[in-house]
Parts: structure tokens; C-alpha cells; sequence
């Protein structure tokens, strides 16, 4: 793969779309079919074509395995403070209501900071599966 | 304010630890973490237990949604009871685990040791708190992802194989549980445990309700480890870490009984007596058969974590004779046999770790003479084993006696020689282990081992005197469970 | 109803209960560790098959609200956002399968279950 010149132009002109896909599909969970599962595994999905046409090494480089093991914790992370939030702020664990002056915007915000732990976990889980079976036996 | 969170953090906590573990590179601080968090866990089921008795049952939503729509996490005498089970064990083992790990596990894997362990915990808590049908099987699919994991730890290449195993066959039993749960949502619209029981009377005649009974009770059946069901059993208890061992069969399978009971007693209940009987009369002569086939494969064994695995085969046996049961006793011996058996198993496996630790092996050709080596280690294993083989004034006669009385209400005597016959086959199995350990020569192996160190010891002393404790005083154990059989049989009636 | 027709009504339930018992025989018949995990899997997407089918409710529309079109008709949600976490899980046990998939080849140099029963390797 690595002298499949359409391969490797045509890789490096569809990556900023498959992200910004990704980033779409994550923002739009709000309002309509989307969400952080599948918006991390679009993301994913960015690194893996990458890694397949270019290697391991250059994408080892942008994003290392250390990183990947604290995307996983983090973005849990977040999901978990975000529930403790609500509970500091008066109500139950993952009120969302509370949130903001009201209803409606707290659910919006709730849902806003869950799904974007919800992105950084299953991004940061899908390429470290992916790793951890391309990097064995090197 | 805190107090009010009390459900949700048994559930939070241990899971926000085994992220912050999960980061950590040393082995020791990612113990220190799960020690503190793990020690935590016993002060939140008590303080649950005292807000239960001052105020009822009462349940906390996720999220503020009201209880149909939204997950609920349930608090009675049985999740209680359960609760105060699992972290009693957590906390007591945990101190056992920092020696025994660092012998079994490489340094770079034991901070995710620790992590998965934390994780399978949140996953038993999750399981006994919720009062949500899909939730308990996602909480059951993390408690069991991670098991897979402390099993393959194993020192021996074979655990990689058995963990292979229970995965295969514990990813089919939580399908078939999902399949039922499917079922039931299909004919009642709902997810929640209570709204279920509620709306099934509408539909009891329907036949998706008895296949959704079907595949609960088989899929559940395999993580409870039931006769037919248990093939996965021996081997993950065999080769996995000592301590995954002592936890997995401490709490894992009792949880899973848990739910089985809840579902049995609770969703479907009495007025579905036509629909659940038949299924657990077979699954009751199967476990009658399991009883003394296990007994006896224990008996032959020549590894001894495996005589333990089978013989914690026979013992999901005796509550399964309490399940079918059903009557205030037989119910109670049953329940109150969870608890017994979690003391008693853990103690048999953290003593036979503690010998891993120090001989390497615990096959028990190897074993000619240890009594005498580790004279603290085999006098806890004898007292455990004394409450295992149910002697009057042990936790296991206790049981047994709450198993033989419900037998005789129901007129069914021959279950009360079933019971003898396996204590006897017990002394067997047992007996063997012991003869070999006090009555043999020291071998070449064992001459040079020293006395397991404290920190192993003290864990494995407070379970084998509880095992012996509980049998005496039992006015926790068995009040519990007594209660709980109550609410259960009235719940249901 | 007769039997034809009662079959065709049905039929999502015989697609899944056809691929939920042709995935058991995989799992049990296969000794190959990796092709077990494919009858795995398939078997829990089956599971998504009979979750997802019955919350159809032919024509209706995505479940979100639309104030325009009072009266429209929704699919149930409920089922989707169940099997969404389903997958997550399927995925989860799929990956720590073939990691013990592949320690157990590191370790043994064999995934073939009868090769490794018989015990010589």
C-alpha cells in the first residue's frame, strides 16, 4: 500500500471530511440520528485508513498509545463528573435540569457534555483495539 | 444531601476508581487505590441498610426520570443483604490481593488488574441495585467482560484457554438473557422489573412469556453455574489468579443467582406458577443429578482449586434445591446459603492461594506435609472446610438445616439424605485434601516453605472465623434472609 | 390462519430464529477459535434482529418530533437506543475474544480446539 499513489492522495483528501463528518454527526445528536458512538468510530475510522495506507509509525506519532489510554479514562471521565455535577448542583445523578436556568437548555448541556465523553472514549477505544492487534509481533 | 446519593455512588465510586487506576503505572498505588475505594464499599451498604430500616424500601432515580420511564435503582432487605454479601468480601479480600497479585500477575499488567477488578464490582453492585431489566444485563456484560480478563491473568497458559471458554459460553448465557428480556418487552412494553411483573398478568397465558421464562432461567443459569450449565466453571477457577478465583466464586455467581431469584419470585411470582414450575422442576432434577455428580468429580480431582470448583457446583446445587422449594425455610436456606457459601468458598480459596504463594503448585501430590509447613494457612482451610462439609455450629449447617426443614414441609425427605450424602462425599473431598496436607512427609517440594505472611493471613483468618461465627450467632445472617424469603413469598402470593 | 400465510406474516421471526440456530451450530460445531467468535457474534446480532423488528411500525417515520406534521406516526425508540448499547457490548466481547484469540495463538501456536484438547502442543 504504501507506493499505491491514488491510494495515499485519495486517503489524504478524504481525512478532513471523514472528520469533519464526524464532528457533524456528534453535533448533531442533538437534534436528530447521531451521536458520540458512532461520531467516535467515524473519527476512528480516520486513523485506522490512515494507519492502513501510511503505517503504523507516522500515526503512532500523532496519536501515541498513552494518549489513547487516557482518551479512555477521560472521556468516562467526563461522563462521570458530569453526573457528580448534578448531584452538587441539588438533583439526582445525571439530572440533566439542573444544569442550566432551565430545563430544556440543562438537558441540551447534559447531553452535550455526555456525548462529547461518550466521542473521546469510543474514539480512543476503537484505535486502541485497532493498535493492539496491528502492533503485535513487531 | 449525600445520604440521598447513597445508591448511586455504591455504583459510581468504584467505577470512577477503576478509571483513575486504570491511568496509574504502579502496581502498589493502584492497590492503595482499590483498598481505599474497596473499604469504602461496606460503610455505604450499611449506611443503605440503616436508611432501609428507619424508612422502607425506597428507590433512587437516574436522572430524575419517574420510574417506568427511567432507570430506577432499587433499595429492600435484599439488595441489602446482597450488597452488604459482595463488599464484605471485596474489603476483607483486598488486602489478601497485594502479595498474591504481585506474584501472579507482571508488574506492567496490575494496575489493569486492579482496574478490572474495580470494574467487576461496579458491575455486581449495578446488578443488585438496578430494577431495570436491560440495565442488570449491561451491568452483568461489564462484571463479566472483566472476569474474562482477571481469569486470563492466570500464571498458567491454560487460563488463556479457560477464560476463552467462559467467554464463549458466559456471552451465550447473557444472549439468552437479553432473548428474554427482548420477550418480555415485546409483550409488556416496559422494562422495569416492577412495571414487567404488573403488566404480565394481562398476558400470562401468552406462550412468548414461558419461552422468555426459558431462556432467562438457561441463560442466567449459566452464570449461576447450575448443573448442566457449569462446564465453564472448573477450569476458570483452576488456572485464573487465586484471587480472581476467591472473588469470582464469593460473589459472581451468587449475584447471578440473585437475579435469578428476583425474577423467579418477584416478575413472574406465584400467578405464574404453571408458567415457572415445570422449568424449575427440571432445572431442579438436574441440579439433585449436579449435587452428587459434582460431589464426586470432586472427589477424583488432583488439582485442588479444582476440587473447590466443583464442589462450589454442588453448592449453587443446594440453592437451587431452595429455589425449587419455595417455602419460607427452603427459601431461607437458600438465600441465607449465599451468604454462607461466600464466606466459606473465599476462605478455601484464599488459604489454597496462600499456599500457591509460597509452593508455587497446588496439586496435591504436592502438597504431602504443608499442615505442618504452614501450620496457620491449613488450620484456617480446616476450619473452612469443617463449615463446608456442614458440621452442627458451622455457617454450612446452618444452611443445611434451613434446606432440610423446608424439604420436610414439603414431605420430601429423600432431598434430607441427598443433603447427608453430599456432607459425607464432602468429608470425602475434603478429608483427602487434609490427610495429605497434615499426614504426609514433608516432599522435597515443601520442605523449605515458610508460613504464608501476614497480609494474606489476616483476610484469610476473619473469613474462616466468620464461616465458623455465623454458624453460632444468626441473628444477621439468618434474620435477613428469612425476611427476604418473606417479602419474597408475600411479594409473589 | 393457515400455515403459509401465518409463515409469511412471520417472517422477520423465522429470518431471526434461522440465523440464531445456524449461529449456535457454529459456535458448537466449529473448532476453530475465530470462526467460534463469528458464530458469536452473529448470534448476538440476531438478538438485534429480534429487538429491532417487532419497534418497526410500518410507516412511521424517525422518532423525532415534528411539529409541522401533528399526528405522524413514530417508530419506537426504545429498542434502537437498547441495541445501540447491545452493539457496544457485542463489540466489547468480540475484541477481548480475539485478544484471547491471539495470546492464546502466541502461546500455544494453535487455535484449533482439538488440536489444543488433544494436548499435544
Amino acid at each position: 500500500m504504501k507506493f499505491d499513489i491514488i491510494a495515499r492522495v485519495s486517503v489524504k483528501m478524504f481525512l478532513p471530511f471523514i472528520l469533519l463528518f464526524g464532528l457533524y454527526i456528534q453535533f448533531h445528536g442533538d437534534y436528530g440520528p447521531g451521536g458520540g458512538f458512532q461520531a467516535g468510530v467515524i473519527i476512528a475510522s480516520a486513523i485506522i485508513i490512515y494507519a492502513l495506507v501510511f503505517g503504523l509509525f507516522p500515526v503512532h506519532q500523532i496519536v501515541p498509545l498513552r494518549y489513547l489510554r487516557l482518551m479512555m479514562s477521560a472521556g468516562v471521565l467526563i461522563y462521570l463528573s458530569t453526573g457528580i455535577l448534578t448531584m452538587i448542583l441539588g438533583g439526582n445523578y445525571l439530572e440533566y435540569s439542573v444544569l442550566a436556568h432551565d430545563q430544556i437548555h440543562g438537558q441540551e448541556w447534559g447531553i452535550f457534555f455526555v456525548e462529547t465523553g461518550v466521542l473521546i472514549t469510543v474514539t480512543g477505544t476503537m484505535t486502541g483495539i485497532f493498535y493492539a492487534f496491528v502492533g503485535r509481533g513487531r | 444531601m449525600i445520604v440521598s446519593h447513597l445508591p448511586v455512588l455504591q455504583v459510581v465510586v468504584p467505577l470512577l476508581a477503576a478509571l483513575i487506576v486504570a491511568v496509574v503505572r504502579s502496581g502498589t498505588v493502584s492497590w492503595m487505590v482499590t483498598f481505599l475505594v474497596s473499604s469504602a464499599m461496606p460503610f455505604i451498604a450499611f449506611a443503605l441498610l440503616f436508611q432501609l430500616l428507619s424508612s422502607g424500601p425506597f428507590t433512587y432515580e437516574i436522572g430524575g426520570w419517574v420510574a417506568p420511564f427511567g432507570i430506577e435503582y432499587r433499595v429492600d432487605f435484599f439488595t441489602c443483604f446482597m450488597l452488604i454479601i459482595v463488599s464484605f468480601i471485596c474489603v476483607v479480600a483486598v488486602p489478601y490481593a497485594r502479595l498474591s497479585i504481585a506474584s501472579e500477575v507482571s508488574p506492567g499488567n496490575q494496575p489493569f488488574f486492579y482496574s478490572l477488578y474495580l470494574l467487576f464490582i461496579t458491575g455486581l453492585f449495578g446488578i443488585i441495585m438496578t430494577g431495570d431489566a436491560f440495565n442488570a444485563f449491561v451491568f452483568m456484560e461489564i462484571s463479566s467482560l472483566s472476569s474474562y480478563g482477571m481469569i486470563a491473568m492466570g500464571r498458567d497458559r491454560n487460563a488463556l484457554v479457560a477464560a476463552y471458554q467462559y467467554l464463549i459460553i458466559g456471552t451465550i448465557g447473557a444472549s439468552f438473557y437479553v432473548i428474554a428480556v427482548g420477550l418480555l418487552y415485546i409483550m409488556t412494553g416496559t422494562l422495569n422489573l416492577v412495571d414487567i411483573s404488573e403488566r404480565l398478568r394481562d398476558v400470562e397465558s401468552m406462550r412468548p412469556v414461558l419461552a422468555a421464562f426459558v431462556f432467562l432461567f438457561v441463560g442466567l443459569g449459566v452464570k449461576f453455574a447450575l448443573f448442566p450449565l457449569h462446564l465453564w466453571l472448573p477450569n476458570a477457577y483452576a488456572y485464573a489468579p487465586c484471587f480472581s478465583a476467591a472473588i469470582l466464586s464469593g460473589t459472581a455467581t451468587k449475584v447471578s443467582g440473585y437475579l435469578l431469584v428476583i425474577f423467579i419470585f418477584r416478575v413472574f411470582g406465584v400467578s405464574f406458577e404453571y408458567v415457572t414450575a415445570p422449568v424449575i422442576s427440571v432445572f431442579f432434577f438436574l441440579a439433585v443429578l449436579g449435587i452428587i455428580i459434582a460431589s464426586v468429580a470432586a472427589v477424583f480431582q488432583d488439582n485442588v482449586k479444582r476440587v473447590l470448583a466443583y464442589s462450589s457446583v454442588a453448592q449453587v446445587g443446594y440453592m437451587m434445591l431452595g429455589i425449587y422449594l419455595a417455602n419460607l425455610s427452603g427459601l431461607t436456606g437458600a438465600i441465607v446459603h449465599f451468604f454462607n457459601h461466600a464466606l466459606i468458598k473465599s476462605a478455601l480459596f484464599l488459604a489454597v492461594g496462600s499456599v500457591f504463594y509460597r509452593l508455587g503448585d497446588v496439586h496435591l501430590r504436592n502438597l504431602s506435609g504443608i499442615g505442618k509447613q504452614m501450620p496457620l494457612t491449613m488450620a484456617a482451610f480446616v476450619l473452612a472446610s469443617v463449615s463446608l462439609i456442614g458440621l452442627p455450629g458451622t455457617a454450612g449447617f446452618v444452611s443445611k438445616w434451613y434446606l432440610a426443614q423446608g424439604a420436610l414441609e414439603r414431605g420430601m425427605w429423600p432431598l434430607v439424605i441427598l443433603l447427608v450424602f453430599s456432607s459425607v462425599i464432602a468429608v470425602i473431598y475434603m478429608g483427602r485434601i487434609l490427610e495429605v496436607a497434615y499426614f504426609g512427609e514433608p516432599s522435597s517440594s515443601s520442605v523449605n516453605v515458610r508460613e504464608a505472611p501476614a497480609s494474606m493471613l489476616v483476610p484469610l483468618w476473619v473469613l474462616a472465623l466468620s464461616s465458623i461465627y455465623f454458624g453460632f450467632d444468626t441473628r444477621f445472617s439468618v434474620g435477613m434472609a428469612s425476611k427476604v424469603a418473606e417479602t419474597l413469598l408475600m411479594g409473589s402470593g | 390462519m393457515y400455515f403459509p400465510d401465518w409463515f409469511i406474516v412471520h417472517y422477520s421471526y423465522m429470518i431471526t430464529i434461522f440465523l440464531m440456530v445456524s449461529s449456535l451450530y457454529i459456535i458448537v460445531m466449529r473448532s476453530n477459535m475465530i470462526k467460534k467468535l463469528v458464530g458469536l457474534n452473529l448470534f448476538q446480532t440476531t438478538i438485534y434482529l429480534l429487538y429491532l423488528s417487532p419497534s418497526k411500525i410500518t410507516g412511521g417515520t424517525v422518532p423525532i418530533i415534528m411539529y409541522d406534521k401533528p399526528g405522524a406516526i413514530y417508530s419506537n425508540p426504545l429498542p434502537q437506543v437498547l441495541i445501540l448499547t447491545a452493539i457496544v457490548v457485542g463489540v466489547a466481547t468480540l475484541s477481548v475474544g480475539l485478544a484471547l484469540v491471539v495470546r492464546i495463538n502466541e502461546e500455544f501456536g494453535t487455535i484449533e480446539e482439538d488440536e489444543l484438547f488433544d494436548g499435544n502442543v
